[in-house]
């Protein structure tokens, strides 16, 4: 058989070839540039659907920006967007600058960037141009993971304190954003005392750690549930699985947030209860989850 | 990716890209040393799921624009998402580069054309043609401008 060299015994310098090695190059240095203006990325993820990323993002979004940190909130949910909303911001056309995307800017000042900003009307799903031949599923995921790079990378989010990114369910999801921001300052996986969420979280925490982020920890959220009428907490999950997550996998537990129907509506109104609701449990519990963040993460981003 | 002439052992440098405009491409490599020629055909599938990481096949003739991907690639893009391109604006304007967008004129025809691009990815699609006409020394873009630029950028889905 005859011996042909193979692509790594070929020389880089040797022969233009299609030039894909060098523009995926570029995309990293691109991202990088960007994000070097951003002291601290935190992850906000879980692994598990519906225990509350978004809220506790958008909350600890406004919560950090109101003790004057500079903030910008990434909506890494491309299918089921909610931040934009969540955190106020009007329905403006984004401008374009020589710097970038503008990002839209919530309340408290957050920068922000949603998919649900870039959508034709409420009720349209994303979709990508059809490209036929039946391979949907590969051509969404690589576009899926572009448009996650572009929202990071070609938005002129400035100088921040911090850079949230709410990550939607799946641990893929949560790697697909290891993958683009390998030095992560934080990951904070947000988990229900339930029994079910502890078995799917528990998957994130091994990920994130195994990815080597500096700082995992656990926000245990809807930890009771309070009367509206009387402010009394009951029990709303019969388990304990945050506390067992975090004691079993050594991870610190940064928060306990219960669940309040008025604070869940003003979230839902884009007037996160941190601002102006201080007085709720709730509300304080978010507070002094950012004042966690801060005292946790004060150096930045490590070397 | 990298093509290799075996009988030369030399690698083949990228030559051409074409878009025949049926969600295809090829892509012609041709040995440095025999001169030998050969193409890289991709369907539609393939096209466009390299587009879909923001890559061109054999280099990129226009820098990367911002969110390319999102804005020509996303089918449901809302109309008014984005402002027309600022920076594309502002060239021309006060303290703009000598010589830069003003004097490029848009015929009607290609007025009319432009405004047949949905309005997510208008903006950027503007600019690209307005910089494609700028470093040719193009004074009017016309259909036919249009035409060649796709061709040339290899402006895939746009």
């Amino acid at each position: 058989m005859r011996r042909i060299r193979t692509y790594h015994e070929v020389g880089r310098g040797e022969g233009a070839g299609a030039g894909v090695p060098e523009q995926v190059q570029a995309q990293r240095q691109r991202l990088e540039q960007r994000l070097a203006s951003i002291r601290r990325v935190i992850a906000i993820a879980s692994g598990k659907g519906g225990v509350g990323k978004s809220a506790v993002t958008a909350n600890v979004a406004a919560a950090l920006a109101a003790r004057g940190r500079r903030v910008g909130a990434v909506d890494a949910d491309l299918n089921g967007p909610s931040l934009a909303r969540m955190l106020g911001v009007p329905r403006d056309p984004l401008a374009i600058g020589a710097e970038g995307v503008q990002p839209a800017v919530g309340v408290a000042g957050v920068r922000v960037i949603s998919m649900d900003l870039l959508l034709a009307g409420d009720d349209a799903p994303v979709r990508w141009k059809d490209a036929g031949e039946g391979a949907e599923s590969v051509r969404q995921s690589a576009a899926e993971t572009s448009a996650l790079r572009e929202f990071l990378a070609d938005v002129a989010w400035g100088e921040l304190d911090y850079l949230l990114i709410d990550v939607p369910p799946g641990t893929d999801k949560l790697g697909r954003v290891l993958e683009l921001v390998p030095r992560l300052t934080a990951v904070l996986l947000v988990t229900t005392p339930s029994e079910m969420a502890r078995h799917i979280v528990a998957k994130s925490v091994r990920q994130a750690r195994e990815a080597g982020v500096p700082a995992v920890a656990l926000v245990a959220n809807m930890t009771a549930y309070v009367c509206e009428r009387c402010g009394h907490g009951s029990v709303l999950f019969a388990a304990d699985g945050a506390r067992r997550l975090a004691a079993a996998a050594g991870v610190p537990l940064w928060a306990e947030i219960p669940f309040d129907p008025r604070l869940g509506l003003a979230t839902d109104r884009g007037e996160p209860p941190v601002l102006g609701m201080e007085d709720y449990a709730a509300a304080r519990a978010m507070h002094e989850l950012a004042g966690h963040i801060e005292q946790e993460l004060a150096g930045g981003v490590p070397g | 990716m990298k093509f290799l002439c075996v009988g030369c052992d030399e690698v083949m440098s990228f030559a051409e890209r074409q878009l025949p405009g049926d969600g295809t491409m090829a892509a012609i490599f041709a040995c440095p040393k025999c001169g030998r020629e050969v193409a890289m055909l991709t369907n539609p599938m393939e096209t466009q799921l390299v587009s879909s990481l923001g890559i061109r096949v054999g280099g990129r003739e226009v820098p990367e624009q911002p969110m390319e991907v999102i804005r020509s690639q996303l089918a449901a893009g809302r109309e008014d998402a984005f402002e027309d391109d600022v920076a594309s604006a502002a060239a021309g304007k006060v303290g703009a580069a000598p010589g830069a967008a003003a004097r490029i004129v848009w015929s009607d025809d290609a007025q009319q054309r432009l405004a047949n691009v949905p309005g997510f990815v208008r903006g950027m699609v503007k600019r690209i043609y307005t910089d494609y006409a700028r470093e040719r020394g193009i004074a009017e873009i016309t259909p036919a401008v249009m035409d060649r630029a796709r061709r040339d950028l290899g402006l895939e889905g746009m």
